[in-house]
């Protein structure tokens, strides 16, 4: 057989996911190894192969590291008040409901802060794609304890150990209704793609909840080492179960973490309802609400 | 342009060096260990990676979907077979 | 342009200054109300929720009010007009809020339809106490706009203004009724749809790849677009650049922080409205706003019956102040009385602005009720001693 030759094409893709982002502002501003980054690459490439209209996709954010997501995305991003980002997604969701709305901010700023918008969104089932990155600390301001700190880890504000009890965050999003809801770390970068790329695709209140390593602050403070540490700490500790009862999978310190996808289900969202509400009581005296 | 015998998967990266903010991930991660922080250092100080040798890359691009920086990312070379 | 006739319930009504403020802000154009009961407000969001399913509008009561306060906010980057409904309590959550719409220079509307305070206080009594809040209740430097109807009526005319203002100064502005103007039922007479005019909101109209969110091309307004229009902006409460991108930096401060009080300072002309009676001859000067103006009117009547010089000025914008206005009469007048529902707040600016020109008396109440005429008279009387 004669021998095969193949020509090499010399010309370099460029990547493909600048196109999303803000690339004028980079390098951004999280630290070495912080986990936040690769969520957001994760993010690019799910939007590359969501098939949206990227004119209609919408990051809202809150306060924190996590919170300056929404100013390196290239979409229309809005940076706002310290555990609001949910209420102004909801504004904007249902003004005009042909965006896909996305918050993407901390844990500290979604469920501390914003505990109570992150609950009655889930309830309302109000359209729009959570994504939490979970670092276990306050980090933006320098380190202090959150909803979502392991029992005994140290923070600036427990500076003897936390002795509260953390959140299991998919548990909280489950039983407040949200329709989607899956865990996964930053070492998980094809599972988080592809989890983020369902909860866009999906009709309803739809969390990611991504670990991603604090570096500086809790990996510091801890004696965890640096951001590889912990992701290899991720690798090594990291089950996935999908379809985990969630109440079984909160998180300790240092120990296993269950990641899968833990719910899937459909219920009509917030407009859904209000418009099939008010179909029943008025028939066609009522017009539907598009927007 | 190059021709090759092989049908072997080969590919290679491209460093934005001065976005690079010395994490490791890419090294660490890489499945052929074709990757190492370099002795070079970028404007803020930190070490880029480079790549080993072309031989140990594939193209998986494992480094640039873990990249927090967007500093580097990985390609398959595009090949078209020639008559011999 | 005129009000879409959708919106507009023409005619003569028998309604109370919430419900009046309900159906200004429907006929403005607003379609996007979010709020959380509180009294002496709760039904201005009642009716909005039971009008809005029948013009297109959406209406959500929000988990509270700081919920509220920032999904108008979204809102109205989604593309509507948006406003939300409070009182005292309320209006100290939505603070933070306020000045993010200042900040973001985002169109909005803030009704507080104030009760006795501090803290619960009277809920369902009236006092005029948040008023030096309105000005400045958010943290940092920004400019906003305040009104302050005195019926039912003008719940309606005033609020259809709130929204043109906002529209037209890319700013929060803040409609102060209290709670005897809100729960008073009197006659409100609404056009019809083409007797309104309404401000609509200036969207940039140029190339998309040169457009700056946040520049003003020699102007003081930016020009404003809405998410899903492929502009890709930023919208940030960081001090940002033309760009809105987040630069902090003495200088961005300068720049933006300096733009957003001047917006208003340096158009207060354009913005400051009140109303004068009898003011030509007057010695003393009787400064209003609200209801207190209604109640001030026998006091006057009186005193003119009595042969003194009494004029009558309500605010009707009352912030930004009046103070040429004011200046100007300090040295014509010989005296000022302010009669307001509490300890003293807009008085502190009459004061400033007759630099001692002229004495400024306070008539305070604590709220709960109106002003007893009579020492409205007494302070007239006193002053013109």
């Amino acid at each position: 057989m004669a021998d095969e030759l193949y020509e090499i094409e010399e010309a370099v893709p460029v990547n493909t996911v600048e196109a999303y982002l803000r690339t004028d502002r980079l390098p951004h501003i999280w630290c070495p190894g912080c986990g936040i980054g690769t969520t957001v690459n994760c993010f690019a490439h799910a939007l590359e192969t969501s098939g949206l209209d990227l004119d209609k996709v919408a990051v809202v954010s809150g306060i924190g590291c996590t919170g300056r997501v929404a100013g390196y995305t290239n979409l229309d991003s809005f940076h706002t008040t310290h555990g609001r980002a949910i209420p102004f997604a909801t504004g904007l969701k249902l003004a005009n409901p042909r965006l896909k709305v996305v918050v993407y901010s901390g844990d500290g700023d979604l469920t501390a802060i914003g505990g109570n918008h992150f609950i009655h969104a889930a309830r309302r089932n109000l359209d729009m794609t959570v994504i939490l990155v979970n670092n276990f600390i306050y980090g933006m301001t320098g380190g202090q304890v959150a909803p979502t700190t392991p029992l005994t880890a140290t923070a600036t504000t427990a500076p003897y150990g936390n002795f509260e009890q953390p959140f299991n965050l998919p548990y909280l999003a489950e039983s407040s209704g949200a329709v989607y809801v899956a865990r996964w770390t930053s070492y998980h970068v094809r599972h988080v793609t592809k989890a983020i790329k369902e909860a866009l695709a999906k009709k309803g209140f739809s969390f990611v909840e991504i670990l991603a390593p604090c570096p500086t602050l809790f990996n510091r403070r801890n004696k965890l080492g640096d951001g590889l540490d912990q992701m290899i700490y991720y690798r090594e500790n990291s089950e996935i179960r999908n379809g985990a009862d969630t109440k079984t999978i909160g998180l300790g310190f240092q120990g296993k973490i269950i990641v899968g996808k833990f719910v899937d289900s459909e219920r009509p969202t917030y407009l859904d309802m209000m418009n099939e509400y008010y179909r029943k009581k008025f028939g066609d005296t009522y017009e539907e609400y598009r927007g | 342009m190059t021709t090759q015998k092989e049908k072997k998967v080969r590919g290679s990266v491209v460093i934005v060096g001065e976005r690079c903010k010395g994490c490791g991930f890419c090294v660490e991660f890489c499945p052929t260990d074709g990757l190492k922080l370099s002795d070079q250092y970028n404007v803020k100080g930190y070490h880029p990676p480079l790549l080993i040798s072309e031989e140990l890359c594939n193209g998986c691009n494992i480094c640039g979907l873990m990249c927090p920086d967007f500093a580097i990312y990985g390609f398959i070379f595009m090949k078209k077979k020639v008559s011999a | 342009m005129k009000a879409d006739p959708k919106g507009v319930l023409t005619g003569a009504h028998f309604i109370d200054g919430d419900h009046a403020c309900s159906e200004g802000a429907i006929a403005a154009g607003c379609r996007f109300v979010a709020g959380y009961p509180i009294t002496p407000s709760t039904e201005v969001v009642e009716r909005i929720a039971e009008r809005f399913p029948f013009v297109g509008g959406v209406f959500i009561q929000m988990e509270d009010e700081l919920a509220s306060s920032i999904a108008i906010q979204g809102a109205v980057w989604g593309g509507k007009k948006a406003m939300t409904v409070t009182s005292g309590p309320g209006f100290s959550l939505m603070m933070e809020h306020i000045g993010y719409a200042a900040m973001t220079e985002t169109p909005c509307v803030f009704v507080d339809v104030q009760r006795g305070g501090p803290s619960t206080g009277l809920p369902t009594q009236p006092a005029q106490a948040d008023m030096m809040q309105a000005r400045w209740g958010s943290h940092g430097d920004y400019g906003i706009i305040a009104l302050s109807p005195n019926s039912p009526q003008e719940c309606f005319d005033l609020a259809i203004k709130s929204f043109n203002l906002s529209e037209q100064y890319r700013v929060p502005v803040l409609l102060m009724m209290d709670e005897c103007v809100g729960h008073m039922t009197e006659r409100v007479v609404i056009p019809r749809s083409d007797q309104i005019e309404i401000y609509p909101r200036r969207y940039y109209e140029g190339a998309k790849e040169e457009y700056m969110p946040y520049a003003v091309n020699g102007g003081m307004v930016p020009r404003m677009v809405k998410a899903g229009d492929g502009y890709r902006i930023h919208v940030t409460g960081l001090t940002h650049d033309e760009r809105g991108y987040p630069s902090m930096t003495v200088s961005a401060q300068e720049k933006l922080v300096r733009r957003l009080v001047e917006k208003i300072r340096l158009n207060a002309d354009a913005i400051v409205e009140y109303k004068e009676d009898q003011t030509d001859d007057a010695d003393v000067m009787v400064v209003t706003y609200g209801i207190t103006s209604r109640v001030a009117i026998p006091a006057i009547e009186q005193a003119r019956k009595e042969g003194l010089k009494v004029g009558h000025l309500r605010l009707v914008v009352v912030w930004p102040f009046p103070e040429k206005r004011i200046r100007a009469l300090a040295s014509s007048v010989k005296a000022f009385v302010v009669p307001e529902i509490n300890y003293g707040q807009i008085v502190y600016e009459v004061e400033r602005c007759a630099a001692g020109k002229s004495p400024v008396e306070l008539v305070p109440h604590g709220g709960g009720s109106v002003h007893n005429p009579k020492d409205i008279y007494n302070a007239i009387r006193l002053m013109k001693g």
